[in-house]
Parts: C-alpha cells; sequence; structure tokens
C-alpha cells in the first residue's frame, strides 16, 4: 500500500552511507512487510537494494547468506549433496504462508527482523546454529546468535541504527541429521507450530521449537533422549506462558503439537 | 524516472512511499486491482521483468528501468493470451475482480507448478468460484458452449464480460479516471461508545489540499438505515451519516476530503477529537439485562422494538403445542449452537464516487447490489427529487449481501453537496473488517422432540441474534432465520422465540443465506443427533419428516402466504446425495485418521417476501440487434448471462444478439435489487415478460407491415408467411413509422416457490493433531431449470466453499474493548486453494411454475446446509458434537482431548 507518511528515499552504495540513520528512518529491504501495513512512524526509507551484497556465498566456515537475499534466491540454492540438513532450506522456504510471487521479493533479514513467531527463515538459521552480523554506525560490526536475536514477536536485538547484514550458517550444522515437522490451522497456512531436530555424528541432538512459542527456544541435549525425558525437558524448559496465542492457534494446540512434533522427530532420527 | 509498461515507455514520478499498484493505476492501468493493498490477495499481480509479483508490495521508485506488464499487455495485439482464453473457456471467474491476477500468475507457473496448484495458487484468493473453475481454467479444460438460435436455455453460455474480465477492461467501481477528483478519508473511532464533545479542525484545515472536513454538525438530522430494502419501514430508523455518539470501534467520526488520498490522510490524522466515554456492551445477553447500557435511546417511529432493553426485534410464535408436543415423544433432545461474527470479504472493498453531472443531478457510481434502493434512500436523506439522483453501478467485485447497504454513498454525496467537486470513498481492506458489515453471530437454542419410528412432535426453537451496533437488517434476518428452516419439516408443534439485540460491536447485516446459514446449523445439527439416538440413518430421518407438496410450509405462524410448491426436487437431492456417498467405500487412512460421513438439508423460498420487484425494457435496433436494460446488477452471480439466455430463448436468436445494460437508475424503471438470489427469477421474469412482449409486437408490426401473417421470429429475421424480412430493416421501418419496436416487462415477486439443498461429507479427522480432512463433498440442488449448468454449477461450489471458510476457519475476533482483531486476510482466513475440496455437484431434475422458464433461485441457498453437514460428520468420525463454529484443528484438538479416557 502506499505509505504516505514517507517523504524520503535513499538508496545507498556504500556502507559509509548508511551512517546517517535517524528516527523516522526504516531499512527497506524486500518492503513485504513494510508496505504490507500503515507505517505512520516512518518519514524515510533507505533501501538496500543497491550496496551489492553477495546473497550467497559459499565458503570454509559454511554458509554467508546477506539479510538482502530473496527467499527465491535462498530457495534456488542447490547445496551440496553432503550437506545433510540442506534440505531444511527448501522445507522451510515452503514453509512461508506467503506464495512464491512474495519470495521473489521478501527477503532472508526481512523475516528475522519482523522476528514472529512463524517466521520460517528464524527456524532456519535457529536450527542451524546461524549467527547474525550486525553492523553498527562507524563501522562497528557484532555478532549474534540467531537464537538471541529473535526476543518476542515483532520485537529484535538490534539497536537504533543498526542492521543486519548477513546470517552465517556454520558449515558443522549442515553435516547434521535434520528432521522437520510444520503444522497450521489451515492446509498451507502460517505455521503454529514448526520443530526441527538435528542430530549430530557424535550423538548430540539439538530441538529447536518455533511458531509455536513467543520466540524460538532450542533445547540441546548430548544424546537422543528417551520419550519420557524429552517429554520431562520440553515441559521443565518451556512454560505454558511462552506459547503463543493468536488467532493461528490456541497456546494449549500449538503445545500439544509441541510435544507430538518433538516426539515423531525423536523418533524419526532414532531409526538411523 | 523512465520504466517499460505493457511495452510502452512511460514516465512518471512516484511519491517517495507511492507502491506500484497506485503508480500503475494513476498510469491508466486499471487492470491491476487492489484486493487487500497488503499483499495477500494477489489481484495486483502483475509480471516485473517477467516475475510475478504484487504490485502494492512494490516500492514504485524500483521500477525505474525495469519492464512492468500488467494484464493488459499480456495478450498481444490480435488476441488473448493463452491462459486469458483459457479463463474465457472454462469461465473461471465469477465476479470477476481476481482474475486479472490470477490469469497473471497462472501465466506465469511452471509444469512442477502447475502439478501442484495449492501451493502455487496459495497468494491469489478467489471468494466466489471455490477454485475448481480456475484450476480447469489452468488445466486447459473448455466448459463453454455455443448454443443455435432460440435454443439457449440450459446451454453453458459464456458470460457476456469474459473477455472483457481476462484483459481487464471490465470496468469496476474504481477503474475511471475523473477530472477533478477528491478524495475522502474517515477518520474513525477508538471507542466502543462514546460521545463526540469537540472536534477541533484546524490543524487539519492547515494541510495543503485539504478542501473540507465533515462531521455531525454538516450531516443531516435524519435516521435512515444502511441496510436496504423494498420497503424501507424493514429496518429500524438508527443510524445518521455522521453522529455525535459513536456505538462501536471504528465507526465514523469525521470525514476529510482533500485533493489527494495523502492529504486526506495527513488531515484525517490531525483531526482532534475529545470524547465523552460511555459505558460499552459487548455480549447480546448482557445488553437485554436491566442496567445494561442503552445503545440507542430513540423513539417509537425509529421502530426499535424495545430500545431499553437494546432489542431491535423480537418474535415469538407458535403451531399447535410443543409442550404437548415434547410429552408426547419418545425422545427429546436439547442443546444450544453458536455461530461466529464472519465476514463477506468480496475482493472489492466498499466504494464509491459521486459527482454532479451536466444537468446537475448528483450522480453516485458505487459497488452496490441495489443501486435503485440507494437512489430512494439518498433523495430521502437529502431531500432530493428522486430524477435529480442518479446512482448506478457497472459491475462489482462480489457481494454476498454486504453491498446490500449503503455504505459509502451517504458520505460521498454530502461531500459532493458541500464541495461541489467530484468524490472518490474507497474503502480499504481494514476498514472493510472493522467498519462495514458481518453476518449475524448468533447462539440458537434447540429442543426436538420425536416418536420413536422417527416421526417429530415437536420443535422449538431460540435465536438470540447479535445486530451489534446498528439494527440494518436485523429484523430481517432473525425473521428469515426462523423460517424455512422449520418450515422444510412436517411436525405438527412449533415454536420460535427470538430477539435481535444491539451491542456495541460492528454492525452487523445482510449476508448470503440471511440469517438461514445460523438456524440450518442448529436444527440440522439437533436433528442429526435426535436421529443418532433413535438409531435412524439420517436419510430416512429427513424422509420421514421433511414437507412434500400439499403439506403446509410453515414455521411459528400459520397466516396465510405466497409461498407454493412451484417444483419438488428435495427427494431427489436426497436420493443423489445418499447414492453417490454410498458409491464408494469408505477409505483407510491409516491408525491416526478417523473418518466419517455427514449430511444436511436445506430449503429456501426463492423470493424475498413482500413484494421484490423488477422492471425490464426491450428494444429492436436499427442494427438488427436487441438492447436490454435491466435494473439488476451484476457482481459475479452470472445472471447478466441468463438475462441474455433468457431473452435469445423467447426472441427465437443467439446471445451473441443481445446487447445488455444495466444497474443504472438513469435507464428508468425500478429494480428491488440484486439480493434474495432474486436476479434469475425477478429481473428474469421481467426479461421473459418484456422479449415475450416485444415478440408479440414484433409480430404484430411484421403482419401489418407485410399485409400477411404466419410471423415467426429467427435469429436475425423474420418469416412471414414464408417471406424473409430481416429484423434491421424491419426496425427501421418502425422507426421510420415512428412505432419503434419496444416492450416492457414487469416482475412483482409473488407467488413464491422453493428451492432445496442437500450437503454431504466424507471427512478424517486426525486423532492426535485435530485437523480435519475434507474427503469427499457431494452436493445436491433443486433449481428448477438449470438455465446455464456451467454458472449454476460455480454459484454452488462457491457458496460450499464459502462456508467451508466459515465452518472451519473463518472467524473475525473482538477483544475486551470491542475492537476486531484480525482485519486482514492475513489473520482472517478465508479459503485459499488448498483449502478447498472439489465438490459433486448434482441436480434435481425439476420445472418451476412460477420462476421464469422454469427456473428457481441458486446463488445464496448452497451455504446453508454446509456447516451442519460438516459437524455430523464430525460427529460420525469422532463422536465429538461440535456446537460451534469454526470446527478449527485446535478446537478439534481440544474435545478429542476431552473425550479421551
Amino acid at each position: 500500500m502506499d505509505l504516505n507518511t514517507v517523504t524520503a528515499v535513499t538508496r545507498p552504495r556504500s556502507r559509509s552511507e548508511l551512517d546517517s540513520f535517524v528516527e523516522g528512518d526504516a531499512w527497506l529491504a524486500g518492503g513485504t512487510w513494510l508496505f504490507s501495513e500503515p507505517q505512520p512512524d516512518v518519514r524515510r526509507l533507505i533501501d538496500l537494494s543497491d550496496l551489492g551484497w553477495e546473497p550467497i556465498e559459499v565458503t570454509q566456515a559454511g554458509l554467508s547468506i546477506a539479510s538482502t537475499c530473496t527467499i527465491a534466491t535462498l530457495e534456488g540454492f542447490d547445496p551440496p549433496k553432503a550437506w545433510r540438513a540442506g534440505s531444511l532450506i527448501g522445507q522451510c522456504c515452503h514453509a512461508f504462508l506467503a506464495s512464491f510471487k512474495i519470495w521473489n521479493m521478501a527477503t532472508i533479514g526481512g523475516n528475522l527482523c519482523c522476528a514472529l513467531p512463524a517466521g520460517p527463515m528464524i527456524s532456519l538459521c535457529v536450527a542451524l546454529d546461524g549467527t547474525c552480523v550486525i553492523w553498527g554506525p562507524n563501522r562497528a560490526e557484532r555478532r549474534l546468535a540467531v537464537l538471541d536475536f529473535v526476543i518476542a514477536p515483532q520485537q529484535h536485538a538490534l539497536g537504533r541504527g543498526e542492521l543486519l547484514r548477513a546470517i552465517e550458517l556454520p558449515r558443522a550444522a549442515f553435516d547434521r541429521r535434520a528432521a522437520f515437522r510444520q503444522i497450521s490451522l489451515t492446509p498451507l497456512g502460517r505455521s503454529a507450530a514448526l520443530l526441527i531436530g538435528t542430530l549430530g555424528a557424535d550423538g548430540a541432538f539439538d530441538l529447536t521449537v518455533t511458531a509455536a512459542t513467543r520466540r524460538p527456544i532450542q533445547l540441546d541435549f548430548g544424546a537422543l533422549p528417551d520419550p519420557r525425558s524429552l517429554q520431562q525437558r520440553l515441559q521443565a524448559d518451556i512454560p505454558l506462558s511462552l506459547y503463543y496465542d493468536d488467532v493461528h492457534g490456541a497456546p494449549d494446540w500449538r503445545r500439544h503439537m509441541t510435544f507430538e512434533f518433538a516426539e515423531e522427530i525423536r523418533s524419526e532420527l532414532a531409526c538411523f | 524516472m523512465l520504466l517499460t509498461v505493457n511495452g510502452q515507455d512511460q514516465h512518471g514520478a512516484p511519491r517517495p512511499g507511492q507502491c506500484l499498484r497506485t503508480f500503475l493505476r494513476n498510469l491508466g492501468w486499471f487492470g491491476v486491482k487492489k484486493g487487500c493493498d497488503a499483499g495477500d490477495c494477489g489481484a495486483c499481480t502483475v509480471h516485473l521483468d517477467g516475475k510475478p509479483v504484487h504490485s502494492c508490495l512494490v516500492p514504485a521508485f524500483r521500477v525505474e528501468g525495469h519492464e512492468v506488464t500488467t494484464i493488459e499487455g499480456l495478450g498481444d495485439t490480435d488476441g488473448l493470451h493463452p491462459m486469458q482464453q483459457a479463463f474465457v473457456d472454462a469461465q473461471g471467474f465469477q465476479c470477476g475482480f481476481c482474475t486479472a491476477g490470477m490469469v497473471m500468475t497462472a501465466a506465469c507457473l511452471n509444469q512442477a507448478q502447475r502439478r501442484d496448484l495449492p501451493a502455487a495458487l496459495k497468494g491469489n484468493l478467489c471468494r466466489c468460484t471455490g477454485y475448481r473453475a480456475i484450476q480447469d481454467a489452468i488445466e486447459g479444460l473448455r466448459h463453454r458452449e455455443e448454443a443455435p438460435s432460440g435454443k439457449t436455455i440450459g446451454r453453458n453460455i459464456a458470460a457476456p464480460a469474459g473477455p472483457g474480465i481476462v484483459t481487464g477492461q471490465a470496468r469496476y467501481t474504481m477503474d475511471v479516471a475523473i477530472d477533478r477528483l477528491t478524495h475522502m478519508k474517515i477518520l474513525r473511532s477508538p471507542h466502543a461508545a462514546a460521545r463526540i464533545q469537540r472536534i477541533d479542525a484546524s490543524e487539519t484545515l492547515k494541510i495543503p489540499g485539504v478542501l473540507a472536513v465533515l462531521t455531525h454538525h454538516d450531516a443531516p438530522a435524519k435516521l435512515f438505515s444502511t441496510g436496504r430494502h423494498e420497503h424501507a419501514t424493514d429496518d429500524p430508523d438508527d443510524t445518521r451519516v455522521l453522529d455525535s455518539v459513536v456505538r462501536f470501534v471504528g465507526q465514523r467520526v469525521a470525514a476529510v476530503v482533500a485533493e489527494s488520498e495523502a492529504a486526506a490522510e495527513a488531515g484525517r490524522d490531525r483531526l482532534e477529537v475529545d470524547y465523552e466515554i460511555l459505558p460499552a456492551v459487548f455480549d447480546p445477553e448482557d445488553a437485554m439485562r436491566p442496567g445494561a447500557p442503552v445503545i440507542h435511546d430513540k423513539p417509537a417511529a425509529a421502530r426499535i422494538a424495545d430500545p431499553q432493553r437494546n432489542i431491535v426485534a423480537e418474535l415469538h410464535g407458535e403451531i399447535g403445542s410443543v409442550d404437548a408436543g415434547f410429552m408426547d415423544a419418545d425422545v427429546v433432545h436439547e442443546a444450544t449452537y453458536m455461530t461466529q461474527r464472519v465476514q463477506h470479504a468480496a475482493l472489492e472493498t466498499h466504494g464509491s464516487i459521486g459527482w454532479r453531472d451536466s444537468e446537475g443531478r448528483l450522480v453516485l457510481r458505487t459497488s452496490s447490489q441495489v443501486p435503485f434502493l440507494t437512489r430512494e434512500a439518498l433523495a430521502a436523506l437529502y431531500d432530493l427529487p428522486r430524477d435529480s439522483v442518479r446512482v448506478f453501478s457497472e459491475r462489482v467485485g462480489g457481494g454476498f449481501g454486504g453491498k446490500q447497504e449503503m455504505l459509502t454513498e451517504d458520505l460521498v454525496a454530502l461531500a459532493v453537496l458541500k464541495t461541489g467537486r467530484p468524490v472518490k470513498l474507497e474503502l480499504t481492506r481494514e476498514e472493510q473488517f472493522s467498519a462495514t458489515t458481518t453476518r449475524h453471530p448468533m447462539r440458537v437454542s434447540v429442543k426436538v422432540g420425536a416418536k420413536s419410528d422417527g416421526r417429530l412432535t415437536a420443535i422449538a426453537m431460540l435465536i438470540l441474534s447479535n445486530t451489534g451496533a446498528y439494527g440494518n437488517h436485523g429484523p430481517g434476518v432473525m425473521f428469515h432465520g426462523a423460517g424455512e428452516s422449520l418450515g422444510l419439516y412436517r411436525c405438527p408443534n412449533k415454536r420460535v422465540d427470538g430477539h435481535a439485540v444491539y451491542t456495541n460491536t460492528v454492525p452487523s447485516g445482510a449476508f448470503r443465506g440471511y440469517g438461514l446459514s445460523q438456524t440450518n446449523f442448529a436444527v440440522e445439527t439437533a436433528l442429526d443427533e435426535i436421529a443418532r439416538r433413535l438409531d435412524m440413518d439420517p436419510f430416512a430421518f429427513r424422509r420421514r419428516n421433511v414437507v412434500r407438496p400439499g403439506d403446509p410450509m410453515v414455521s411459528y405462524d400459520e397466516s396465510p402466504h405466497d409461498v407454493e410448491y412451484g417444483s419438488y426436487g428435495l427427494d431427489q437431492c436426497l436420493d443423489k446425495v445418499e447414492a453417490a456417498l454410498a458409491d464408494k467405500a469408505r477409505p483407510d487412512l491409516g491408525p491416526d485418521w478417523l473418518t466419517g460421513r455427514g449430511m444436511a438439508v436445506g430449503m429456501i423460498d426463492t423470493v424475498p417476501p413482500r413484494g421484490h420487484f423488477a422492471d425490464c425494457r426491450i428494444r429492436l435496433g436499427r442494427d438488427g440487434l436487441y438492447d436490454l436494460t435491466v435494473g439488476t446488477a451484476e457482481f459475479g452471480n452470472g445472471t447478466t448471462t441468463v438475462h441474455c439466455q433468457i431473452a435469445a430463448a423467447v426472441l427465437g436468436t443467439s446471445v451473441e444478439r443481445i446487447r445488455i445494460r444495466q444497474s443504472d437508475t438513469a435507464h428508468g424503471g425500478h429494480d428491488t435489487g440484486a439480493y434474495g438470489s432474486t436476479g434469475t427469477v425477478i429481473a428474469g421474469a421481467a426479461t421473459e415478460n418484456a422479449a415475450r412482449a416485444l415478440a408479440k409486437s414484433l409480430s404484430a408490426f411484421a403482419t401489418r407491415h407485410m399485409g400477411r401473417d404466419n410471423a415467426a421470429l429467427a435469429e436475425d429475421h423474420m418469416m412471414v408467411d414464408g417471406k424473409r424480412v430481416d429484423l434491421a430493416e424491419l426496425a427501421q421501418s418502425a422507426e421510420d413509422a415512428g412505432l419503434p419496436l419496444e416492450a416492457m416487462g414487469h416482475a412483482n415477486g409473488t407467488p413464491r416457490s422453493v428451492a432445496f439443498n442437500v450437503q454431504g461429507f466424507e471427512i478424517a479427522v486426525h486423532r492426535r493433531y485435530g485437523t480435519l480432512r475434507i474427503l469427499r463433498s457431494i452436493h445436491a440442488a433443486d433449481a428448477g431449470t438449470v438455465m446455464n449448468p456451467m454458472q449454476c454449477r460455480g454459484q454452488i461450489e462457491g457458496g460450499v466453499a464459502q462456508a467451508i471458510g466459515a465452518a472451519l476457519y473463518e472467524e473475525m475476533r473482538i477483544d475486551a474493548d470491542g475492537k476486531v482483531i484480525n482485519p486482514v486476510f492475513r489473520g482472517y482466513h478465508i479459503p485459499a486453494f488448498a483449502d478447498v475440496p472439489h465438490t459433486e455437484v448434482y441436480f434435481a431434475a425439476t420445472h418451476d411454475s412460477v420462476g421464469p422458464l422454469g427456473a428457481k433461485s441458486m446463488s445464496e441457498s448452497p451455504y446453508n446446509p454446509v456447516a451442519a453437514a460438516l459437524g455430523n460428520a464430525i460427529r460420525d468420525a469422532t463422536g465429538i458434537r461440535l456446537l460451534e463454529t469454526p470446527f478449527s484443528a485446535d478446537r478439534l484438538h481440544r474435545a478429542l482431548a476431552s473425550q479421551a479416557p
């Protein structure tokens, strides 16, 4: 929709031009959230699309995804066969409520910065132990685990003038076996629970709970637990108040599905 | 900046926050539609450098130097793109408002996406079709057919608007460029109940471009109802154009008119308003209690049944003695059923554009099902002679009852009268949800008694209907809901008590089914339960108890009425659904899935009561083509096609020779409106009458002209005693003789007949997840003579799909302060492609003695039995009886969990 409160746009081409961020500014990546509702507090858009950030880079360390990388580009990325957990990329892209047309515009960074419980890029990046590369004014840079980047629904860890530059996924995370489960109130709707389990060669098991909860949760186990320990851990580590309550699913059902899926994932990974 | 649109270089200077959608529309590309303006519905899909995008989300400044293709540029200069042709051939549309975006998306799909349409079409919402016709279009099926002269009834004649719709040329309400157009934005109440103490517009008036601020000081003191009926007294007069008291969150407080939408918005945001907050009440039971805040303290002239108890209308009626009937029963069942607040969600939001024409008439171009009744209302409201007001609708982007209201025209008229300028008001999707109308949420208690052989002995129904802050359609919906739902059953003792009650919530209004979907859910669920208690099959139970020709059709009152059995096909409908369900074995989906079957029945009068009128006119033009003028509006119901078919059938010609003009008060005559499923049965009857009268005049003129007898009409000529006379020649001689060949037709909506629907489902419920899958959906309809099977099937599929949305997903949620919390499609889920099963549609073979050429109504009624049929199937599968819609997975899971041992 038209954002009639916006009176200016800048299109920086270098990092130094990013330092002018002031109150009333908004970083513009894909625009699919910014333009989807009125933004009464936004006066200026700072367009990140001309900075020329390489969308996806495969390095020795793993995968580095620019925050401006579109979902379509990520979905089209064909990870090397040896990357066992690479299948999660496609699964998480397809978990979007939005269609492939939105994937042509929406970005990974935008999805993380929306910080919605159902953000599937959050699920992906948490499950793969992602780290946010955050740029601040005056060439400042800091790193923060994606798990800690998303604080609460629509609340992220960026300070004023900071922006999300990239997400780095370590190579080792892709070596793990992965299992994925997702559900919504409607057949292809917004996720009400999205769980990902990963199992390392050393037997360590990580369970990532998203969509069902107000923020992503990761439970790490030294080894695959038995069903009872798994349930006890979910019970102990996720208080009832952390289950999300909105029109996309009642919290008791989200909790129930978390327990169901956790067990399904556990038993799927136990079969290897 | 320079960009390329549809191959043309175009210059423009987008505003910094402008989106591509409005930028393209400002350049005149009106094929780019606004459904939601938030990226959810896909109606604005265009290709950007060959890739499909939602243009409402694309920052316009970014398209500099890029190539954009809109629906207008998809085909080549000689003809339609294959996907456009496919949508014409399969008639993959009804109202057509989503079609441009649907075609633009479909045209981009690769083979893999075409094999997975549920995922590929996630980003395209259609409210009319139920998606089957869209799938057929994409798969290249052809349904439309040609028909020989005069043999047009019962054929799949294509909608005349098809080529215009698929190319983006069809003009909806907002698709016009008007000189010196101004824009209106509305400040809406943040409070559920408040008195406006002061509105300070001084800051607003300082904004460049702001022309006027309208408040309750500018509005007429007159009270009216936004709900429109043939008899304006059917609804209470409880509404002002702008009121000094607001009664729900979202009610109009003031309107700002400005040279641009941006200035109007800025002006709206700078209005300062002081409110005196008043106590509010949100629950209808609370609202009726003594001491509850009185929402409308109005005199008797307002026609509110009991203002002090917030009761807008009440109903008490009994036939026989239900007490005696329950005494006589072997089994009695009683429960209370609740239906939630749902919305029409037509893809085109409400909106109108008003101006003064060269003769000084006030003109309203609007998205309305009732242009004639709106003209009456505006004339009365502003004390104008009716001839000085013109209201018309060109093509309406979906209605479902939501546009049987005057929700924008009154305010636009006021602004035109104040400013003298053309004024446009187009509601946003958020306003559509929070400030227009919804279905009436109802609590319906039903008590049923039956003998052990299944014979009903008594039915009592108690209706509590929440009409929201205003009473538009409150009485009518309650009375109608109490009617056919019980009239369907042969039972000597029936009683209905009902209250329609004000609350401080968004107003309810007319909605597909007009009260019957809510009561049908209650009655058909209760009867299913009684049948189970008696260990009777639900089909057998219905056969034992439904009315048959000769039985009185009565509900709570035995006074004489004008409904008759013009035809009766319920028996066939029951047989067809039962046979189709039995045709396949129950599937075994594994241990996690519980499967079950359910059915429900619906009956509906083919016409609303107490008069529904239509005037049509047909004339033979000098070119030998017929000009047909009808008052009824086209909003996807397909009546334009049917009118052409009727006229062509009577005049022995083909539909291509009928030119139709519609829904414009300037054409003269009267038309009550396109509601109550009357587009075919009333307006169609008027068209039939007009065509018959013209055929008679043509013969008479021809025989006089030629001096011979035995005139017979054919495609483009008449045979008079074996001699051929061209119609064009005939028309010219008649006109030259000062005897233009023209005839009028009229219909008055009485007597009325009854139509029937039977819905069956086979479903599966996931034992652990609570999710529901519809395995089969089967619908049989008694529509009399089916004028156009392709279109009638589409109406049924669309009605079933919309009802599946209400039964499983849709719910407008209102918070503790009375605010709608999910006023966007992301939060209010209307069925997408993935959510809708294919419905097998069967028609009863009947011919109605009342309707035109044997036809009956069939646009609202398929909706009505769906919720009960689904609930009954869930009961069959799981043993759980759900008393409240929607049957969402979280609720189903909760019920399954509480049932577990």
